[in-house]
């Protein structure tokens, strides 16, 4: 029984992990109706340009301002280089835009900050936690922490979208952009603004992820944990991305462990995606996709 | 009897043709229109000329209707003003549009609604996973930072609107038509605006419905002082509560006049209110003149 909760609870908290990747596609796709293939991209170059100032003897506050900064100043430009020229285009170019966007990102990053994998630590040991381990459950403190950043992070996100005048806005263009429009809401600002957050929440999931795995070039790659927390989650559901990824998280370790054996391992890697397609023949739209509303 | 209000109303409106010499009178340098579009030219993806020379005034505090049949352009002019065009690849491509005395042709959107011209467009449109009240709300977008203010002219609306205050929390997907076009006034009403552009309310709604959203866009033109261009295929009803009319065919300004005037022409007659004096015609008749009549503009 120990053990059952020990693998549910170190799923829950991976997979915290991957809704954090999760969300920062939800906010752009809401905002300015693209599958942002550049997020991974994102989280490369975030994590890269943190953990390369830290290395340089900065403090962590001052290097995690930096780059945040660096983040807004690139989600300016995308809007003035990419999206404003392509408004009005269908989302297929868009998305093509996006493409070209990464491999942009991935070799500025790389070029300014060298292709080295850098380790990189937070001062959080990746130990278990002695309280529960006291208990007979292996958790580690990183995840904890992680998870409860992820928390954090999430609930400032909720408020802001309900609770100010900008994050309704942003729920009004992601709806009906030309109607926003025509009450006042500048799509340009939106669109800066949501490339901005979703570049803080890239910092944030490649600080995480990079702490976990270093800071490399196959760090983009999380993108394809993310995938199955989208579809399983609807696309543009925040809540939708927190939800499916803790269940990704603990059914992928729940299968690995107690149906890995009979076919021979490696289910984790598959299973989120065995998920997904069940999911995608039951409910296109995901779990808390949106549905369009329909009076009948 | 009319009221000295609507007198006013009436003499403003008629005052508004002011580009034809014999009413230009003194009065004219005092009530200076709010809205004048000038010969604009709308093109949609480089190449659909849909706009030809259109041109037309609406005098500070009236209510002027624009009329005319499925697309005769009433939408594009709306949005020409809105400046919204770019969104739907359309532009205007000659001519200028002026505000309040200053030209708004080029004007961001966004700017445009802040110096006082909010359009209320076609379908409504309203956000529907918002609820009504943050629906409301973001009309009031532009003015975020006057939180009372705001606050009030929530009221305001459910002052004008008193059924939308028991849905405030519904999402505006779930509600009613009729709720909905009132929704889509009251969250422009939030705006504060100068202008208001009404894109054919009455689409899709029960006679007596339209007679009530145009009863209370009425008020809001006398209480509010919000001036009023209606675009509307509905002629009998936009000429009841509309002082003035410009008729739009195939593109173009082919007539314009008081609302009394317009009543009474044979044409308007004929062709958007469906009565004729002039003995029965057949339905092709019709039709063939009026195609006629559209090659000729
Ligand atoms: N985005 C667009 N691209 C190309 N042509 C367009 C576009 N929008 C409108 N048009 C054309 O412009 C013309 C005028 O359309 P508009 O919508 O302004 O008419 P309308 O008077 O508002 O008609 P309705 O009463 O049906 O709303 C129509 O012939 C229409 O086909
Ligand atoms: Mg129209």
């Amino acid at each position: 029984m120990l053990f059952f909760l020990e693998v549910i609870l170190s799923g829950l908290l991976a997979g915290v992990m991957y809704s954090l990747v999760a969300i920062g596609f939800v906010l752009i796709l809401k905002a300015s109706g693209v599958f942002n293939f550049a997020q991974g991209a994102m989280v490369l170059f975030a994590a890269l340009t943190f953990v390369c100032l830290l290395e340089k003897a900065i403090p962590f506050w001052a290097a995690f301002f930096i780059t945040l900064a660096v983040m807004i100043v690139l989600a300016v430009a995308i809007e003035r280089i990419v999206l404003r020229p392509l408004v009005a285009k269908p989302p297929i170019i868009l998305f093509m835009a996006t493409i070209g966007l990464a491999f942009f990102l991935e070799g500025l990053g790389q070029g300014i900050w060298g292709a080295d994998v850098h380790g990189l630590n937070i001062g959080i040991p990746d130990d278990p936690f002695e309280w529960l381990m006291n208990k007979g459950i292996l958790i580690s403190q990183f995840d904890l922490v992680a998870a409860f950043i992820a928390a954090i992070l999430v609930t400032v996100l909720v408020l802001f979208f309900h609770k100010t005048a900008t994050g309704t806005a942003l729920m009004a263009v992601s709806d009906d952009p030309e109607a926003a429009q025509s009450v006042g809401i500048s799509l340009r600002w939106i669109w800066v603004i949501t490339w901005s957050i979703s570049g803080f929440v890239a910092l944030v999931a490649g600080i995480m992820w990079g702490t976990r795995l270093g800071v490399q070039y196959s760090l983009s790659l999380i993108v394809l944990k993310a995938l199955p927390v989208l579809i399983l989650g609807g696309f543009e559901s925040i809540a939708g991305a927190i939800i499916a990824g803790l269940i990704i998280g603990a059914s992928e370790k729940l299968a690995d462990v107690y149906i890995g054996p009979y076919v021979g391992g490696g289910l984790e890697n598959f299973f989120p995606y065995f998920l997904a397609m069940v999911f995608l023949c039951f409910r296109p739209y995901g779990l808390f996709g949106r549905e369009a509303i329909e009076r009948v | 009897m009319l009221k000295r209000k609507e007198l006013r109303q009436e003499s403003v409106n008629r005052r508004i043709v002011w580009e034809k010499p014999f009413f230009l009178g003194v009065l004219i340098v005092v009530e200076k229109p709010l809205l004048i579009v000038n010969n604009i030219e709308v093109t949609y993806e480089h190449v659909i000329k849909v706009l030809k020379a259109v041109s037309l005034v609406v005098p500070e505090g009236g209510m002027v209707a624009l009329l005319g049949a499925n697309g005769a352009g009433k939408s594009t002019t709306l949005k020409a003003i809105s400046n919204l065009l770019k969104a739907e690849r359309g532009e205007v491509t000659k001519g200028t549009i002026e505000f309040d005395g200053m030209r708004i042709d080029l004007m961001d959107p966004a700017k445009v609604v802040k110096r006082g011209v909010i359009q209320i467009m076609e379908d409504r449109r309203l956000f529907e996973h918002l609820t009504v009240e943050r629906d409301l709300l973001t009309g009031a977008y532009t003015r975020r930072r006057e939180k009372a203010a705001v606050k009030q002219d929530l009221e305001m609306v459910y002052h004008y609107f008193p059924g939308l205050r028991g849905r405030r929390n519904t999402k505006t997907g779930y509600i009613s038509g009729g709720e909905k076009q009132m929704v889509a006034i009251g969250r422009a009403l939030m705006a504060r605006p100068k202008l208001m552009l009404l894109d054919e309310p009455s689409v899709g709604l029960a006679p007596l419905l339209v007679r009530e959203i145009f009863d209370i866009v009425g008020t809001l033109n006398r209480e509010q002082k919000v001036t009023i261009l209606l675009a509307e295929q509905n002629v009998a009803m936009a000429l009841q509560i509309a002082g003035y009319g410009f008729v739009m065919e195939n593109g173009r300004v082919v007539l314009d006049g008081d609302s009394q005037t317009l009543k009474d022409n044979e044409d308007i007659k004929e062709f958007y209110l469906g009565l004729t004096d002039i003995g029965k015609k057949s339905y092709r008749d019709v039709k063939r003149y009026k195609r006629r009549k559209r090659w000729v503009a």
